[in-house]
């Protein structure tokens, strides 16, 4: 169990490091004087103290030792200074994150929630009614870009039905629960329907994989009810695919989040993203997408655990 | 069997799929109405007609005007134009990059196969849009260097599938057949190895376009793609982001955001027909 544990971690330091090579060398392709993002924009320096500093910051150096350093500074947490208004990298990323990571796991649990019941109930009845409705409706969702959803969702439930705010994280004065939710559930829900989709057909076709095994026809034979067929025997034997289209959605999820930020004005990561890419600020960028990138890590990581719970069997081989 | 009565046997299954042809005829419906309605009914994206700004669509103006006067209909069809040429530009390019590197990939082997393979892995783990937009950042925007950048992304899919179909065509007898008469490598490549996934290439280009057509509007819609005076569906709808477009006028951006679906779903439909029409597995349908 810890050795698999340990493969697994393991398996992903070359795609970390990989992504720090490519995330490295597309930045330093960015015009602009890197200097830049170590100092404050309050403070001035001469050009000989610019000098000075990018001797200590070594970046006169070639690119593979600036690299090596570059990598000892993320070590330590160091992300640099944003060009626009010097604040620390680090720091405005930690104010974005709440945000994020509510919506985030709002739509990740709605999604997931939806996309498994929608798709057991098409596997239920495959090919009837109901499935070939629900199918229709997956093509659909997954042919409307994110920003559409929300503009759309935004359109009609807050500006005509007046449902929702149409827009921001919370009302001033009045933060609380409620008011969370309340802002949440619009761009959450908006932010799950592609995940609803694709989870959906994922979950249909391993439901339906499961009822062809020998187990199914056992089960059936001892007399168990369609419906206790399906809960517990194929279901649980059709959650491997489902957790493996959940992990490698994710990133997908954190992408379209930042469409659902931008259109509902919420205060995370992918507002702010926007806001680096706009202002060119490449310390910004490079400590967002480096961030996003080991989010993306973990979450696999954690499938991967997820997968020997669910199947123990997997960890032995 | 000839190359024409085996298009013609894969059509005649194609045909038979309801789904796929109706995504045809919407998607060709669509297309021509883009490139030849604009030109049929004299219509000029660029003229304005400063008596009438944000009329709601008329006879004069069938899906209405936006602020300086521009009529949407000839806007909303003139941007269709850009965003299919993006969407088909950047899946032509994705298909060269992808074909070039999946089949370097599955016919050397080894360590090729390893290093081509670790960067798609690199590719595709990271959220599409991210990478699309630092790109945006460091490339720039317009309309050709869209097309660049999403097609620098798309890549990665065609490469694991030509990879696969090369790895089983590399053990095949006639391969070995050609190699006997002293093909070299680039000659079998290029003779017979890429020529046989054909099939692949053309499910991969309906889908990727679906793809590709979604990142366009997308990168646009945050105003990092298509740029002024070029206009695309998703830089239409980006007027929405003004909250008062978003409720007064949708004229503006809803017959875009129709299209767009319309398009991507009937091209998604286009592209599972073909891939049941090729898939051997799926003969009874």
């Amino acid at each position: 169990m810890l050795k698999y544990l340990l493969s697994r971690v393991a398996a992903n330091v070359p795609t970390l490091l990989a992504i720090l090579i490519a995330v490295f060398f597309l930045i330093s392709m960015a015009p602009g004087d890197p200097v830049d993002a170590f100092v404050p924009p309050t403070a001035t320096l001469s050009a000989q103290q610019k000098e000075a500093l990018r001797h200590e910051l070594g970046l006169d150096r070639p690119l593979p030792v600036r690299f090596a350093h570059w990598l000892g500074q993320l070590a330590q947490g160091e992300l640099g200074y944003r060009y626009k208004d010097g604040d620390k990298v680090s720091a405005a990323i930690a104010r974005r994150l709440v945000p994020t990571f509510m919506l985030a796991l709002a739509g990740l649990t709605l999604g997931s929630l939806l996309g498994v019941l929608a798709g057991v109930l098409a596997a239920r009845r495959a090919n009837g009614h109901i499935d070939h409705a629900l199918s229709l409706a997956a093509y659909l969702a997954v042919s409307c870009p994110a920003f559409l959803v929300g503009i759309l969702a935004l359109y009609v439930f807050s500006l005509k039905l007046g449902w929702f705010p149409v827009g921001g994280y919370s009302t001033p004065g009045q933060e609380g629960w409620k008011d969370l939710v309340y802002h949440l559930v619009l761009p959450a829900s908006a932010l799950s329907i592609q995940f609803i989709a694709i989870l959906m057909r994922y979950s249909r076709a391993g439901v339906l994989e499961a009822m062809n095994q020998d187990f199914i026809r056992t089960a059936r034979a001892k007399g168990l009810s369609d419906n206790r067929v399906v809960l517990r025997h194929a279901f649980p034997n059709a959650l491997i695919p489902i957790v493996t289209v959940i992990g490698s959605n994710f990133a997908a999820l954190l992408g379209g989040a930042v469409f659902i930020e931008t259109v509902f004005s919420w205060p995370g990561m992918g507002t702010l993203f926007l806001d680096g890419i706009e202002s060119r600020d490449y310390p910004l960028i490079m400590g967002i997408t480096l961030f996003m990138a080991l989010t993306i890590l973990a979450v696999n990581t954690l499938t991967d655990l997820l997968y020997c719970w669910i199947d123990p069997r997997i960890a032995l081989r | 069997m000839t190359s024409s009565s085996l298009a013609r046997s894969k059509w005649r299954r194609f045909s038979r799929n309801r789904l796929a042809l109706s995504g045809l005829l919407a998607f060709s419906v669509v297309t021509l109405a883009c490139v030849l309605a604009p030109w049929l009914l004299q219509l000029d994206p660029n003229a304005i007609d400063l008596s009438a700004s944000l009329q709601p669509p008329s006879a004069r103006h069938w899906l209405g005007t936006d602020q300086t006067g521009h009529d949407m209909l000839a806007r909303t069809l003139v941007a269709g134009r850009v965003s299919l040429l993006v969407g088909l530009c950047s899946v032509l390019l994705a298909i060269m990059i992808g074909a070039l590197l999946g089949g370097l990939a599955g016919y050397f082997g080894r360590w090729v196969d390893n290093l081509i393979m670790r960067g798609v892995d690199v590719v595709m783990t990271f959220p599409t849009i991210i990478v699309l937009m630092t790109l945006a950042a460091v490339i720039g925007s317009g309309t050709g260097k869209t097309i660049v950048i999403i097609g620098l992304l798309s890549w990665p899919l065609v490469a694991r599938l030509v990879r696969a179909r090369i790895l089983t065509l590399r053990e095949m007898d006639f391969i070995a057949a050609a190699r006997t008469f002293g093909a070299g490598h680039w000659y079998l490549l290029r003779r017979h190895l890429l020529p046989n996934t054909a099939d692949v290439l053309l499910v991969f280009s309906s889908l990727g376009f679906v793809t590709a057509i979604m990142a366009e509007a997308g990168l646009s819609f945050l105003g990092l793609g298509v740029q002024l005076p070029d206009a695309s569906w998703g830089s239409l709808i980006s007027i929405a982001r003004e909250s008062s477009v978003l409720q007064q006028y949708p004229w503006i951006w809803l017959p875009s955001g129709c299209l767009i679906v319309i398009t991507a779903l009937s091209a998604s439909f286009v592209g599972d027909g073909l891939r049941q029409a090729f898939d051997p597995r799926s003969e009874r349908r």
